[in-house]
Protein backbone atom coordinates (compact mmCIF):
# COMPACT_ATOMS: atom_id res chain seq x y z
CA UNK A 1 0.00 0.00 0.00
CA UNK A 2 1.17 3.66 -0.33
CA UNK A 3 0.85 6.22 2.40
CA UNK A 4 0.94 9.73 2.88
CA UNK A 5 3.29 10.97 5.88
CA UNK A 6 3.44 13.87 7.16
CA UNK A 7 5.98 13.99 9.68
CA UNK A 8 7.11 16.78 12.17
CA UNK A 9 11.08 17.73 11.07
CA UNK A 10 13.48 19.90 13.18
CA UNK A 11 16.83 20.13 12.64
CA UNK A 12 17.81 20.95 16.44
CA UNK A 13 16.20 22.08 19.86
CA UNK A 14 16.39 25.67 18.88
CA UNK A 15 15.80 25.52 15.33
CA UNK A 16 12.28 26.04 13.54
CA UNK A 17 10.00 22.76 13.11
CA UNK A 18 7.52 21.92 10.48
CA UNK A 19 5.63 19.25 9.16
CA UNK A 20 6.67 18.03 6.13
CA UNK A 21 5.08 15.54 3.98
CA UNK A 22 6.46 11.93 2.34
CA UNK A 23 5.01 9.48 0.47
CA UNK A 24 5.70 5.57 1.96
CA UNK A 25 5.72 3.80 -1.28
CA UNK A 26 4.72 -0.46 -1.70
CA UNK A 27 4.63 -0.91 2.58
CA UNK A 28 3.32 -4.58 3.40
CA UNK A 29 0.62 -5.01 5.78
CA UNK A 30 3.23 -7.08 7.80
CA UNK A 31 5.95 -4.36 7.82
CA UNK A 32 5.60 -2.62 11.93
CA UNK A 33 5.47 0.81 11.61
CA UNK A 34 8.90 1.55 12.07
CA UNK A 35 9.72 -0.65 9.64
CA UNK A 36 7.92 1.57 7.38
CA UNK A 37 9.46 4.16 8.70
CA UNK A 38 12.79 2.54 7.83
CA UNK A 39 11.53 2.38 4.13
CA UNK A 40 11.20 6.02 3.77
CA UNK A 41 14.49 6.43 5.38
CA UNK A 42 16.03 4.25 3.05
CA UNK A 43 14.56 6.25 -0.13
CA UNK A 44 15.69 8.98 1.70
CA UNK A 45 19.14 7.94 1.68
CA UNK A 46 18.78 6.87 -2.19
CA UNK A 47 17.84 10.82 -2.75
CA UNK A 48 20.75 11.83 -0.77
CA UNK A 49 18.32 13.46 1.81
CA UNK A 50 18.17 13.28 5.57
CA UNK A 51 16.68 10.80 7.30
CA UNK A 52 13.67 11.32 9.38
CA UNK A 53 15.30 10.66 12.97
CA UNK A 54 13.66 8.62 15.63
CA UNK A 55 14.30 6.63 18.47
CA UNK A 56 13.91 2.98 19.26
CA UNK A 57 15.75 0.56 20.71
CA UNK A 58 14.21 -3.08 21.68
CA UNK A 59 11.71 -3.08 18.73
CA UNK A 60 9.74 -5.66 20.97
CA UNK A 61 7.12 -3.75 23.66
CA UNK A 62 9.65 -3.17 26.34
CA UNK A 63 11.95 -0.72 26.39
CA UNK A 64 9.91 2.67 25.89
CA UNK A 65 12.18 3.82 23.45
CA UNK A 66 9.98 4.81 20.62
CA UNK A 67 7.60 7.76 21.21
CA UNK A 68 5.69 8.91 18.54
CA UNK A 69 2.49 10.61 18.27
CA UNK A 70 0.61 8.53 15.73
CA UNK A 71 -2.60 10.91 14.10
CA UNK A 72 -3.06 12.56 17.25
CA UNK A 73 -2.75 9.41 19.43
CA UNK A 74 0.64 8.14 21.62
CA UNK A 75 1.36 5.04 20.27
CA UNK A 76 -1.36 5.78 17.52
CA UNK A 77 -4.31 4.05 19.27
CA UNK A 78 -4.58 0.38 19.37
CA UNK A 79 -5.03 -0.69 22.78
CA UNK A 80 -1.82 -1.57 25.05
CA UNK A 81 0.59 -1.45 21.65
CA UNK A 82 3.89 0.35 21.59
CA UNK A 83 4.76 2.17 18.33
CA UNK A 84 7.08 -0.52 17.22
CA UNK A 85 4.41 -3.16 17.82
CA UNK A 86 2.01 -1.26 15.95
CA UNK A 87 1.83 -3.05 12.19
CA UNK A 88 0.81 -1.20 8.89
CA UNK A 89 -2.23 -4.13 8.75
CA UNK A 90 -3.59 -1.46 10.77
CA UNK A 91 -3.58 1.58 8.21
CA UNK A 92 -5.11 1.24 4.51
CA UNK A 93 -3.95 2.25 1.11
CA UNK A 94 -3.80 5.78 0.48
CA UNK A 95 -4.76 6.66 4.54
CA UNK A 96 -2.65 10.53 5.51
CA UNK A 97 -0.95 9.61 8.88
CA UNK A 98 0.72 12.27 11.24
CA UNK A 99 3.40 11.87 13.19
CA UNK A 100 4.46 14.12 15.88
CA UNK A 101 7.38 14.11 19.14
CA UNK A 102 5.78 13.50 22.59
CA UNK A 103 5.34 17.21 23.19
CA UNK A 104 5.92 18.33 26.82
CA UNK A 105 7.74 21.17 28.46
CA UNK A 106 9.72 18.58 30.11
CA UNK A 107 10.46 16.56 26.76
CA UNK A 108 13.11 19.39 25.17
CA UNK A 109 13.35 18.33 21.59
CA UNK A 110 16.39 16.84 20.52
CA UNK A 111 15.77 16.18 16.56
CA UNK A 112 12.65 15.63 14.54
CA UNK A 113 10.56 12.54 16.40
CA UNK A 114 13.22 12.61 19.20
CA UNK A 115 13.02 13.90 22.53
CA UNK A 116 14.72 13.95 25.33
CA UNK A 117 13.14 12.13 28.52
CA UNK A 118 15.66 12.04 31.05
CA UNK A 119 13.23 14.26 33.20
CA UNK A 120 11.18 10.61 33.85
CA UNK A 121 14.77 9.52 35.40
CA UNK A 122 15.39 12.16 37.38
CA UNK A 123 11.69 11.87 38.86
CA UNK A 124 12.97 8.09 39.89
CA UNK A 125 16.29 9.20 41.00
CA UNK A 126 14.27 11.48 43.33
CA UNK A 127 12.88 8.87 45.57
CA UNK A 128 12.27 5.52 43.33
CA UNK A 129 14.50 3.19 45.19
CA UNK A 130 14.85 1.31 48.55
CA UNK A 131 17.74 2.82 50.45
CA UNK A 132 17.42 0.44 53.67
CA UNK A 133 19.84 -2.64 54.07
CA UNK A 134 17.69 -5.36 53.19
CA UNK A 135 20.58 -7.39 53.63
CA UNK A 136 21.14 -11.22 51.51
CA UNK A 137 18.62 -12.34 49.34
CA UNK A 138 15.64 -13.52 52.42
CA UNK A 139 14.53 -17.13 52.34
CA UNK A 140 11.11 -17.61 50.30
CA UNK A 141 8.11 -16.91 52.63
CA UNK A 142 10.02 -15.14 55.48
CA UNK A 143 9.21 -11.72 54.41
CA UNK A 144 4.65 -12.64 53.85
CA UNK A 145 3.47 -10.21 51.06
CA UNK A 146 -0.34 -11.10 50.50
CA UNK A 147 -0.28 -12.31 46.81
CA UNK A 148 -2.76 -10.05 45.67
CA UNK A 149 -0.25 -7.08 47.27
CA UNK A 150 2.61 -8.74 45.00
CA UNK A 151 0.33 -8.16 41.96
CA UNK A 152 -0.78 -4.82 42.41
CA UNK A 153 2.71 -4.23 42.94
CA UNK A 154 3.91 -5.92 39.92
CA UNK A 155 1.61 -4.52 37.37
CA UNK A 156 2.70 -0.78 38.31
CA UNK A 157 6.11 -2.53 37.80
CA UNK A 158 5.04 -2.79 33.96
CA UNK A 159 5.77 0.68 33.53
CA UNK A 160 8.44 1.30 30.62
CA UNK A 161 8.57 4.95 31.40
CA UNK A 162 7.98 5.56 27.66
CA UNK A 163 6.21 8.63 28.35
CA UNK A 164 3.27 8.23 26.55
CA UNK A 165 1.12 8.93 29.71
CA UNK A 166 2.75 12.87 29.40
CA UNK A 167 2.10 13.14 25.56
CA UNK A 168 -1.16 11.89 25.55
CA UNK A 169 -2.36 14.11 28.98
CA UNK A 170 -3.92 17.58 27.73
CA UNK A 171 -1.65 19.00 31.04
CA UNK A 172 1.55 17.18 29.96
CA UNK A 173 1.35 15.64 33.76
CA UNK A 174 4.01 12.54 34.71
CA UNK A 175 1.26 11.57 36.86
CA UNK A 176 0.29 8.49 35.62
CA UNK A 177 4.40 7.45 35.59
CA UNK A 178 5.11 8.88 39.26
CA UNK A 179 1.78 7.24 40.41
CA UNK A 180 3.19 3.65 38.99
CA UNK A 181 7.16 3.98 41.20
CA UNK A 182 5.23 5.08 43.96
CA UNK A 183 2.90 2.81 43.74
CA UNK A 184 5.04 -0.48 43.22
CA UNK A 185 7.53 0.19 46.21
CA UNK A 186 4.17 1.58 48.14
CA UNK A 187 2.85 -2.28 48.01
CA UNK A 188 6.25 -4.07 49.35
CA UNK A 189 7.19 -4.04 52.88
CA UNK A 190 10.43 -2.91 51.75
CA UNK A 191 9.34 0.09 50.02
CA UNK A 192 6.57 1.19 53.10
CA UNK A 193 9.52 2.50 54.97
CA UNK A 194 10.54 5.64 52.73
CA UNK A 195 6.89 5.33 51.42
CA UNK A 196 5.83 8.89 52.55
CA UNK A 197 9.24 10.73 51.79
CA UNK A 198 9.09 8.62 48.41
CA UNK A 199 6.25 10.34 47.63
CA UNK A 200 6.20 13.92 48.54
CA UNK A 201 9.78 13.87 46.42
CA UNK A 202 8.47 12.31 43.60
CA UNK A 203 5.78 14.59 43.07
CA UNK A 204 8.02 17.36 43.52
CA UNK A 205 10.54 16.47 41.07
CA UNK A 206 7.62 16.28 38.67
CA UNK A 207 6.75 19.45 38.79
CA UNK A 208 10.29 20.89 39.62
CA UNK A 209 10.59 19.11 35.79
CA UNK A 210 8.08 21.45 33.95
CA UNK A 211 5.61 18.49 33.93
CA UNK A 212 2.15 19.92 34.76
CA UNK A 213 -0.82 18.90 37.29
CA UNK A 214 -3.34 16.05 37.38
CA UNK A 215 -6.89 17.26 36.47
CA UNK A 216 -8.05 13.48 36.09
CA UNK A 217 -8.92 13.42 32.56
CA UNK A 218 -7.68 9.89 32.43
CA UNK A 219 -6.25 10.32 28.87
CA UNK A 220 -3.18 8.68 30.06
CA UNK A 221 -4.41 5.43 30.83
CA UNK A 222 -6.05 5.32 27.18
CA UNK A 223 -2.67 5.91 25.92
CA UNK A 224 -0.59 3.90 28.20
CA UNK A 225 0.67 0.69 25.82
CA UNK A 226 1.48 -1.47 29.51
CA UNK A 227 -2.24 -0.74 30.63
CA UNK A 228 -0.92 1.27 34.01
CA UNK A 229 -4.55 2.56 35.51
CA UNK A 230 -5.32 5.84 36.86
CA UNK A 231 -6.21 3.57 40.49
CA UNK A 232 -2.35 4.35 40.86
CA UNK A 233 -2.76 7.49 40.69
CA UNK A 234 -5.82 7.60 43.43
CA UNK A 235 -3.01 5.52 45.12
CA UNK A 236 -0.45 8.16 44.95
CA UNK A 237 -2.74 10.55 46.42
CA UNK A 238 -3.29 7.92 48.95
CA UNK A 239 0.11 8.44 50.10
CA UNK A 240 0.29 11.96 49.78
CA UNK A 241 -2.34 11.81 52.41
CA UNK A 242 -1.09 9.52 54.70
CA UNK A 243 2.51 11.45 54.41
CA UNK A 244 0.72 14.90 55.14
CA UNK A 245 -1.05 13.81 58.19
CA UNK A 246 1.51 11.79 59.67
CA UNK B 1 7.88 20.86 50.61
CA UNK B 2 4.98 22.16 51.68
CA UNK B 3 1.73 21.02 51.15
CA UNK B 4 0.45 24.13 49.00
CA UNK B 5 3.43 24.10 46.75
CA UNK B 6 2.92 19.99 46.16
CA UNK B 7 1.08 19.31 42.77
CA UNK B 8 -1.00 16.97 45.36
CA UNK B 9 -1.77 19.57 47.65
CA UNK B 10 -3.05 22.09 46.01
CA UNK B 11 -5.12 19.40 44.38
CA UNK B 12 -6.24 18.05 47.33
CA UNK B 13 -7.42 21.76 48.26
CA UNK B 14 -9.26 21.99 44.74
CA UNK B 15 -10.90 19.13 45.65
CA UNK B 16 -11.79 19.69 49.51
CA UNK B 17 -13.06 23.22 48.71
CA UNK B 18 -15.12 22.07 45.22
CA UNK B 19 -16.69 19.62 47.22
CA UNK B 20 -17.93 22.14 50.01
CA UNK B 21 -18.73 24.36 47.55
CA UNK B 22 -21.10 21.52 45.86
CA UNK B 23 -22.70 20.83 49.64
CA UNK B 24 -23.74 24.63 48.76
CA UNK B 25 -24.89 24.03 45.76
CA UNK B 26 -27.16 20.97 47.44
CA UNK B 27 -28.41 23.15 50.31
CA UNK B 28 -29.07 26.03 48.12
CA UNK B 29 -31.42 23.87 45.82
CA UNK B 30 -33.14 22.64 48.58
CA UNK B 31 -34.21 26.02 49.84
CA UNK B 32 -34.83 27.01 45.95
CA UNK B 33 -37.13 24.18 45.59
CA UNK B 34 -39.79 25.88 48.81
CA UNK B 35 -41.10 28.03 45.82
CA UNK B 36 -42.94 24.86 44.87
CA UNK B 37 -44.45 24.45 48.16
CA UNK B 38 -44.97 28.76 48.48
CA UNK B 39 -42.81 28.92 51.55
CA UNK B 40 -39.76 30.90 49.56
CA UNK B 41 -40.74 34.16 51.53
CA UNK B 42 -41.12 32.50 54.84
CA UNK B 43 -37.74 30.35 54.29
CA UNK B 44 -36.52 34.18 52.88
CA UNK B 45 -37.64 35.54 56.93
CA UNK B 46 -36.47 33.14 58.41
CA UNK B 47 -33.16 32.64 57.37
CA UNK B 48 -32.77 36.55 57.43
CA UNK B 49 -34.03 36.69 61.17
CA UNK B 50 -30.67 34.71 61.82
CA UNK B 51 -28.10 36.99 60.69
CA UNK B 52 -24.74 34.87 62.34
CA UNK B 53 -25.99 31.83 60.39
CA UNK B 54 -26.31 33.98 56.84
CA UNK B 55 -22.86 35.88 57.74
CA UNK B 56 -21.37 32.45 58.53
CA UNK B 57 -22.29 30.86 55.42
CA UNK B 58 -21.59 34.05 53.25
CA UNK B 59 -17.80 34.49 54.92
CA UNK B 60 -17.59 30.88 54.47
CA UNK B 61 -18.42 31.01 51.00
CA UNK B 62 -15.59 33.73 50.15
CA UNK B 63 -13.40 31.97 51.88
CA UNK B 64 -13.96 28.76 49.37
CA UNK B 65 -13.92 30.60 46.42
CA UNK B 66 -10.91 32.73 47.00
CA UNK B 67 -8.67 29.34 47.54
CA UNK B 68 -10.90 27.79 44.82
CA UNK B 69 -10.33 30.53 42.60
CA UNK B 70 -7.26 31.24 42.90
CA UNK B 71 -5.19 27.57 42.89
CA UNK B 72 -7.82 26.95 39.99
CA UNK B 73 -6.46 29.37 37.69
CA UNK B 74 -2.39 28.77 39.29
CA UNK B 75 -3.43 25.20 38.04
CA UNK B 76 -5.01 25.97 35.10
CA UNK B 77 -1.85 28.80 34.00
CA UNK B 78 1.10 25.94 34.69
CA UNK B 79 -0.30 23.23 33.30
CA UNK B 80 -0.72 25.10 30.03
CA UNK B 81 2.78 25.95 30.67
CA UNK B 82 3.67 22.24 30.63
CA UNK B 83 3.18 22.01 26.48
CA UNK B 84 4.66 25.17 25.09
CA UNK B 85 3.98 23.99 21.95
CA UNK B 86 0.56 22.63 20.92
CA UNK B 87 0.14 18.94 18.58
CA UNK B 88 -0.79 19.36 14.72
CA UNK B 89 -3.03 17.03 15.06
CA UNK B 90 -3.95 15.75 18.90
CA UNK B 91 -6.89 13.08 19.85
CA UNK B 92 -8.36 12.75 22.97
CA UNK B 93 -9.85 9.51 23.51
CA UNK B 94 -11.13 9.93 27.02
CA UNK B 95 -10.96 13.17 28.10
CA UNK B 96 -14.08 15.26 27.98
CA UNK B 97 -15.29 18.55 26.61
CA UNK B 98 -16.53 19.09 29.99
CA UNK B 99 -13.00 18.62 31.51
CA UNK B 100 -10.98 19.98 29.54
CA UNK B 101 -13.01 23.43 29.81
CA UNK B 102 -13.29 23.78 33.76
CA UNK B 103 -11.55 27.44 33.75
CA UNK B 104 -13.63 28.71 31.23
CA UNK B 105 -16.85 26.92 32.97
CA UNK B 106 -15.42 28.16 36.11
CA UNK B 107 -14.60 32.02 35.14
CA UNK B 108 -18.46 32.07 33.65
CA UNK B 109 -19.75 31.10 37.50
CA UNK B 110 -17.61 33.96 38.91
CA UNK B 111 -18.90 36.24 36.53
CA UNK B 112 -22.56 35.04 37.04
CA UNK B 113 -22.19 34.98 40.71
CA UNK B 114 -21.36 38.92 40.80
CA UNK B 115 -24.85 38.97 38.60
CA UNK B 116 -26.77 36.97 40.42
CA UNK B 117 -25.62 38.75 44.05
CA UNK B 118 -26.20 42.17 42.58
CA UNK B 119 -29.67 40.31 41.47
CA UNK B 120 -31.16 38.30 44.50
CA UNK B 121 -29.14 39.49 47.08
CA UNK B 122 -28.36 42.99 46.67
CA UNK B 123 -31.58 43.60 44.53
CA UNK B 124 -29.48 46.42 42.21
CA UNK B 125 -30.65 45.07 38.57
CA UNK B 126 -34.28 45.04 39.01
CA UNK B 127 -35.28 47.38 41.68
CA UNK B 128 -39.01 47.63 40.59
CA UNK B 129 -39.59 43.80 41.31
CA UNK B 130 -37.13 42.83 43.65
CA UNK B 131 -38.88 45.45 46.89
CA UNK B 132 -42.15 44.43 46.86
CA UNK B 133 -43.47 43.42 50.38
CA UNK B 134 -46.38 40.55 50.97
CA UNK B 135 -49.41 39.98 52.63
CA UNK B 136 -47.97 39.24 55.46
CA UNK B 137 -45.70 41.88 55.88
CA UNK B 138 -41.85 40.12 54.86
CA UNK B 139 -40.18 40.54 51.41
CA UNK B 140 -41.93 39.15 48.39
CA UNK B 141 -38.85 36.62 47.55
CA UNK B 142 -41.76 34.65 45.17
CA UNK B 143 -42.70 38.00 43.03
CA UNK B 144 -39.12 39.06 42.90
CA UNK B 145 -38.23 35.68 41.39
CA UNK B 146 -41.13 35.27 39.48
CA UNK B 147 -41.49 38.51 37.14
CA UNK B 148 -37.57 38.31 36.68
CA UNK B 149 -37.87 35.08 34.99
CA UNK B 150 -40.44 36.09 33.36
CA UNK B 151 -38.36 38.00 31.38
CA UNK B 152 -36.36 35.98 28.62
CA UNK B 153 -33.19 37.40 28.86
CA UNK B 154 -32.64 36.83 32.76
CA UNK B 155 -34.01 33.34 32.36
CA UNK B 156 -31.72 32.86 29.40
CA UNK B 157 -28.97 33.95 31.14
CA UNK B 158 -29.78 32.17 34.26
CA UNK B 159 -29.70 29.09 32.17
CA UNK B 160 -26.45 29.78 30.37
CA UNK B 161 -24.92 29.92 33.74
CA UNK B 162 -26.63 26.73 35.26
CA UNK B 163 -25.19 24.82 31.89
CA UNK B 164 -21.72 25.94 33.30
CA UNK B 165 -22.22 24.69 36.71
CA UNK B 166 -23.65 21.61 35.21
CA UNK B 167 -20.66 20.96 33.22
CA UNK B 168 -18.31 21.66 35.90
CA UNK B 169 -19.16 19.85 38.46
CA UNK B 170 -20.10 17.08 35.12
CA UNK B 171 -16.51 16.39 35.73
CA UNK B 172 -15.66 17.22 38.97
CA UNK B 173 -17.65 15.07 40.89
CA UNK B 174 -16.13 12.20 40.00
CA UNK B 175 -12.59 14.05 40.33
CA UNK B 176 -12.87 15.06 44.03
CA UNK B 177 -13.38 11.36 44.49
CA UNK B 178 -10.05 10.17 42.20
CA UNK B 179 -8.04 13.53 43.83
CA UNK B 180 -8.91 12.42 47.49
CA UNK B 181 -7.56 9.22 46.77
CA UNK B 182 -11.26 7.11 47.03
CA UNK B 183 -10.91 5.42 43.68
CA UNK B 184 -10.04 1.70 42.86
CA UNK B 185 -10.38 0.29 38.97
CA UNK B 186 -13.32 -0.96 40.64
CA UNK B 187 -15.24 1.95 41.71
CA UNK B 188 -14.23 4.60 38.57
CA UNK B 189 -16.70 3.55 36.28
CA UNK B 190 -19.75 3.98 38.93
CA UNK B 191 -17.71 7.33 40.38
CA UNK B 192 -17.44 8.95 36.52
CA UNK B 193 -21.45 7.48 35.86
CA UNK B 194 -22.61 8.78 39.75
CA UNK B 195 -21.07 12.16 39.22
CA UNK B 196 -22.52 12.85 36.14
CA UNK B 197 -25.96 11.77 37.11
CA UNK B 198 -25.66 14.49 40.51
CA UNK B 199 -24.56 16.85 38.12
CA UNK B 200 -27.44 16.71 35.38
CA UNK B 201 -29.72 15.89 38.10
CA UNK B 202 -28.57 19.53 39.86
CA UNK B 203 -28.95 21.05 36.76
CA UNK B 204 -32.62 20.02 35.99
CA UNK B 205 -33.40 21.37 39.47
CA UNK B 206 -31.88 24.77 39.24
CA UNK B 207 -33.12 25.22 35.14
CA UNK B 208 -36.76 23.72 36.40
CA UNK B 209 -37.52 27.04 38.07
CA UNK B 210 -37.01 29.64 35.00
CA UNK B 211 -38.03 27.35 32.46
CA UNK B 212 -41.72 26.27 34.49
CA UNK B 213 -41.95 30.31 35.11
CA UNK B 214 -41.80 30.48 31.47
CA UNK B 215 -44.20 28.36 30.46
CA UNK B 216 -46.51 30.03 32.46
CA UNK B 217 -46.56 27.14 35.21
CA UNK B 218 -45.77 29.34 38.41
CA UNK B 219 -47.55 32.43 38.04
CA UNK B 220 -47.61 36.00 40.53
CA UNK B 221 -50.73 37.20 40.54
CA UNK B 222 -50.52 40.87 42.65
C1 LIG C 1 -20.51 26.75 42.17
C2 LIG C 1 -19.25 26.91 42.31
C3 LIG C 1 -18.21 25.84 42.03
C4 LIG C 1 -18.26 24.49 42.29
C5 LIG C 1 -19.39 23.69 42.90
C6 LIG C 1 -17.00 23.94 41.83
C7 LIG C 1 -16.67 22.62 41.93
C8 LIG C 1 -15.49 22.07 41.49
C9 LIG C 1 -15.09 20.72 41.69
C10 LIG C 1 -15.91 19.68 42.43
C11 LIG C 1 -13.87 20.55 41.10
C12 LIG C 1 -13.04 19.28 41.04
C13 LIG C 1 -11.91 19.31 42.03
C14 LIG C 1 -10.97 18.15 41.81
O1 LIG C 1 -10.36 18.06 40.75
O2 LIG C 1 -10.85 17.30 42.67
C15 LIG C 1 -13.52 21.80 40.52
C16 LIG C 1 -12.36 22.01 39.79
C17 LIG C 1 -12.02 23.23 39.20
N1 LIG C 1 -12.67 24.44 39.40
FE1 LIG C 1 -14.43 24.70 40.35
N2 LIG C 1 -16.23 24.92 41.29
C18 LIG C 1 -16.92 26.11 41.40
C19 LIG C 1 -16.50 27.36 41.01
C20 LIG C 1 -15.31 27.60 40.32
C21 LIG C 1 -14.88 28.91 39.92
C22 LIG C 1 -15.60 30.23 40.20
C23 LIG C 1 -13.71 28.75 39.24
C24 LIG C 1 -12.93 29.89 38.64
C25 LIG C 1 -11.67 29.89 38.34
C26 LIG C 1 -13.39 27.32 39.23
C27 LIG C 1 -12.31 26.73 38.62
C28 LIG C 1 -12.00 25.40 38.67
C29 LIG C 1 -10.91 24.78 37.96
C30 LIG C 1 -9.94 25.47 37.01
C31 LIG C 1 -10.93 23.42 38.29
C32 LIG C 1 -10.00 22.33 37.74
C33 LIG C 1 -8.72 22.22 38.50
C34 LIG C 1 -7.90 21.10 37.90
O3 LIG C 1 -8.09 19.97 38.27
O4 LIG C 1 -7.08 21.37 37.04
N3 LIG C 1 -14.40 26.66 39.90
N4 LIG C 1 -14.50 22.73 40.77
S1 LIG D 1 11.41 0.20 20.70
FE1 LIG D 1 11.35 -0.65 22.70
S2 LIG D 1 9.28 -0.39 23.23
FE2 LIG D 1 9.27 0.24 21.16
Amino acid sequence: MDLKLYVWRQKGPDSPGKLEQFTAKNISPDMSFLEMLDEVNEELVKEGKETIAFDHDCREGICGTCSQVINGIPHGGQDKTTVCQLHMRKFKDGDSIYIEPWRAKAFPLVKDLIVDRSALDRIIQAGGYVSNHTGGSPDGNAILIPKPDAEVSMDAAECIGCGGCVAACPNGSAMLFTAAKVTQLAMLPQGKVEAAQRVCVMTEQMLKEGFGNCSNHYECQDACPKGIKVSFIAKLNREFIKASVK
Amino acid sequence: MGFLSSTVGRKILMAITGFLLLTFLCIHLLGNSFIYLGWINAYGERLHSMPPVVWAARIGMVILLAVHIFFGIKLTLENNAARPQAYAVKKNVRATFAGRTMIWTGLLIAAFLIYHLLHFTLRMTNPEISSGIDAMGRLDVFKMIVLSFKNILISGAYIAALIAVGLHIFHGIQSVVQTIGLNSDKTLPCVESTGRGIAFILFLGYASIPLVIIFGLLNFKG
